[in-house]
């Protein structure tokens, strides 16, 4: 993941590359060391209180383990922060144990979710699974358009109504039809709402409320959808929507760019929601499994 | 076989996979938020001991600067130009005069608060004028889910409102459905959109132009497509495009919501274009938006418009104090109370102003300010603009934050006679039956109403306390 990232961005990253090497340059210990980790922590967008948590701890355990060099203290860094990650964390995408396996995808505008949801469709289509996409954007122009294009480009069936209606009654059709057509995944589109909107908020619940009534043990998966561009909002975005329904794992889209997403960081610290998945580029193939050590290595560079 | 994300799942009998944290679902360990936890209050706790003082000294500033540097910071204010901000607040805050109305903590929330909206722009700025030699040419650019399309289709309709003659063009060749996406919008708001599929955007502007001066438009806004700024073909393209269509304005659209890295993305698209200005998008959310100030920062150009919810009239002029407010995490207090100005009698709101501040609020004052919240708009736009409401929101969280609720708050309290809504510590068992009888409600509805009343009392009163102390004390504030 890492080499491709960093294939793709090539010279011009470097120009933005941070300064964690000198940060941990062999020097000692000293209060400036723990300013300048502050300073990475918190231009990676991992904000104020969780960096100063990190930093805390961090001191802390360079006590614990009479660490003295900046080398050592590097390496601690990374391991706490993978940990910090890691805990109680499944990061693999939960499957039905018989068919169909359904996800339901959330975010704001614009973050990504119609790409992340043809990027996921791609890989399991590549698998050779029989996969269909529930168009239930129907609010935004164009949303179920642009849907449908990229089911054609992923080949992947698409169950769609019009645009102006009811979204509840397009992931319930949806679902009848997966059940039907015996495919082995569904993934639900939704629109883009911002979490502040306590009436876009219910119509999600309303949708998670019909999948559960058909199949009781669906939706597998609810993912977030999260723009690696987010700062300290993104917190807000998943504990709104974390109080609206049980957000299971979170997608963190456009980590090509130079944004790190270190919002993700506060939010498993605030709301234990794992990061699973991560978007790296526009085409199909550009979707990863989150793997922690190399999103630290990232974070930090 | 399965994508090798999967490979490792447990698959669970009952088709749950048990890290699943609906089967959990954990707590969220929000942190524990009084209900207006805002600059100014916490400064006002650093500035307690030091009251009758005439001066700032050096340690009340420093103390006051890191209150201020993580405010800043909390809003996504990108830290190096929080680094320069504060340095430059420090030297202006010490020695001044603490001014005989406001605490030391206000003196410096004002000092700051100045200084922000002055960075920002001093005042509004307008958009490049249609000129004589043929149409205006205004470029939307940004990163990809920006709001450029959205923001087009919103700018077109405000020109059109300013008797302009504008033309939409699809230049977004590359996003699926994005041509379709103009289409609808364009003609949603009744502007003209011109699009030649996914042929070279360059070509389609310049066709475009061509079709405008044919037809008489006075502007043509061009929606380009998302890209990274690190997309050094893309960005060629946006080269290619300012020089071949000479724009007028080129304005990059920007999420209220980015955080530190706004910066980068800004310097390196102002680099590369020359931008005139910025459009802020998404602002109808909860984000405090310190974006802004990263972006103006490092532009030095002036943010023109936000973007302020999904329908197509929701956009405004910057106002650069408001902002400032804002990333303050002081509330939009002001555009509220334009608002309310709209519709609310004055002298009435005065009488009430008096009332919550004597702490004799009643529900029969109550009902009256729900019929005049209904003529400002949707509710829940309006609280998202009260300082510390998303905080308050989640104490508060029954309070009426659908219009359906206020109906039932409604009916509940026009079912009370006149007694009861001026001391509703008489409404017994017996009357509360009754009342929801009336309303067609049920008892809970009645309890709930009258137990919500009291805490919008309380909330109130920490309110009209936070208010006294404010630099402008604005007419006929709004209770809410």
């Amino acid at each position: 993941m890492l080499a491709r990232i960093k294939k793709g961005l090539g010279k011009t990253r470097d120009a933005f590359k941070h300064k964690f090497e000198n940060l941990f340059g062999g020097r000692e210990i000293n209060q400036e060391f723990f300013d300048e980790l502050e300073e990475i922590l918190i231009s990676a967008d991992v904000g104020v209180e969780t960096t100063m948590k990190i930093v805390e701890l961090h001191r802390e355990r360079l006590g614990v383990e009479k660490i003295r060099e900046r080398s050592a203290a590097r390496e601690l860094l990374k391991r706490q922060l993978v940990e910090m990650l890691e805990s109680n964390q499944q990061t693999a995408l939960a499957l039905a144990a018989s068919p169909p396996t359904v996800y339901l995808i959330l975010g704001v505008n614009g973050v990504g979710k119609t790409t992340a949801i043809a990027k996921i469709a791609y890989r399991f289509a590549q698998e050779g699974k029989k996969v269909l996409l529930a168009a239930g954007d129907t609010f935004r122009a164009a949303a179920i358009e642009q849907l449908d294009e990229w089911s054609r480009v992923v080949g992947a069936g698409i169950i769609k109504h019009q645009s102006g209606g009811d979204p509840s009654a397009v992931i319930y059709d949806a679902l009848n039809a997966a059940l039907a057509r015996q495919a082995d995944l569904l993934i639900c589109d939704t629109a883009g709402r911002l979490h502040t909107k306590a009436n876009l908020l219910e119509e999600v619940k309303k949708i998670f409320r019909v999948i559960q009534k058909l199949l009781p043990s669906a939706p597998h998966e609810t993912l977030l959808v999260l723009d690696a561009t987010t700062g300290q909002n993104g917190l807000s975005q998943a504990q709104y929507f974390q109080e609206a329904v049980p957000v299971s794992g979170l997608i963190l889209t456009k980590l090509d760019g130079t944004a790190r997403g270190g919002i993700v960081v506060a939010i498993k610290d605030r709301t234990d929601i794992p990061l699973k998945l991560i978007g790296i580029g526009e085409k199909k193939e550009d979707l990863e499994m989150f793997r922690a050590a190399e999103f630290v290595e990232a974070l930090l560079a | 076989m399965v994508p090798e994300w999967c490979i490792n799942v447990r698959e669970v009998q009952s088709g749950k996979n048990s890290s699943n944290s609906r089967e959990v679902s954990p707590v969220i360990s929000r942190r524990e938020v009084t209900l207006f936890s805002t600059l100014a209050e916490k400064l006002q706790g650093v500035f307690r001991k030091l009251k009758g003082k005439g001066k700032l000294g050096e340690k009340d500033v420093d103390l006051a600067l890191r209150e201020i540097r993580l405010a800043l910071l909390e809003a996504d204010v990108n830290y190096k130009v929080v680094r320069d901000f504060v340095s430059s607040i420090r030297e202006r805050a010490l020695g001044a005069k603490v001014l005989k109305s406001l605490t030391p903590g206000q003196q410096v929330v004002k000092i700051v608060h100045e200084d922000l909206a002055g960075l920002m722009g001093e005042k509004q700025s307008k958009l490049v004028p249609a000129h004589s030699g043929g149409p205006q040419v205004i470029m939307l650019a940004g990163l990809q889910g920006s709001g450029k399309t959205t923001t087009a289709a919103k700018l077109a309709l405000h020109l059109k409102k300013n008797n302009h003659n504008p033309l939409l063009v699809a230049a977004d060749v590359y996003r699926p459905a994005a041509i379709k996406q103009l289409e609808i919008m364009g003609e949603e708001v009744g502007v003209a959109v011109f699009s030649r599929g996914k042929d070279d955007p360059v070509k389609i502007g310049l066709w475009a132009l061509k079709k405008a001066a044919r037809e008489g438009n006075d502007y043509v806004i061009l929606d380009t497509a998302g890209r990274l700024h690190l997309d050094a073909e893309l960005m060629a393209e946006l080269g290619n495009l300012k020089k071949e269509l000479n724009p007028g304005e080129i304005l990059l659209v920007v999420d209220a919501m980015t955080g530190q890295d706004a910066v980068n993305v800004a310097e390196a698209f102002h680099q590369k274009l020359g931008l005139t200005g910025v459009v802020l998008t998404k602002l109808d959310g909860d984000t405090r938006g310190g974006a802004a100030l990263s972006v103006k920062a490092v532009t030095n150009c002036p943010i023109k418009f936000v973007g302020v919810g999904e329908k197509v009239d929701a956009f405004e002029p910057f106002h650069p104090d408001r902002m400032a407010s804002r990333i303050l995490g002081m509330g939009d207090v002001l555009t509220l109370i334009e608002k309310a100005q709209q519709v609310v009698d004055e002298e009435k709101s005065i009488a009430l102003e008096k009332k919550i501040r004597s702490q004799a609020l009643t529900l029969e004052d109550f009902l009256d300010q729900l019929q005049q919240i209904k003529q400002m708009g949707p509710l829940e736009n309006l609280l998202e603009m009260v300082p510390g409401f998303n905080r308050a929101n989640k104490q508060l969280k029954n309070l009426s934050l659908s219009d359906k609720q206020i109906l039932k708050v409604e009916a509940v309290i026009n079912s009370m006679t006149r007694e009861e809504r001026l001391r509703p510590e008489i409404i017994n068992s017996s009357r509360r039956r009754r009342i929801s009888q009336g309303s067609g409600t049920t008892v809970q509805d009645v309890n709930r109403l009258i137990k919500q009343f009291g805490q919008m009392k309380k909330v109130l009163k920490q309110f009209s306390s936070l208010e006294k102390g404010k630099m402008k004390s604005p007419k006929g504030l709004f209770p809410f």
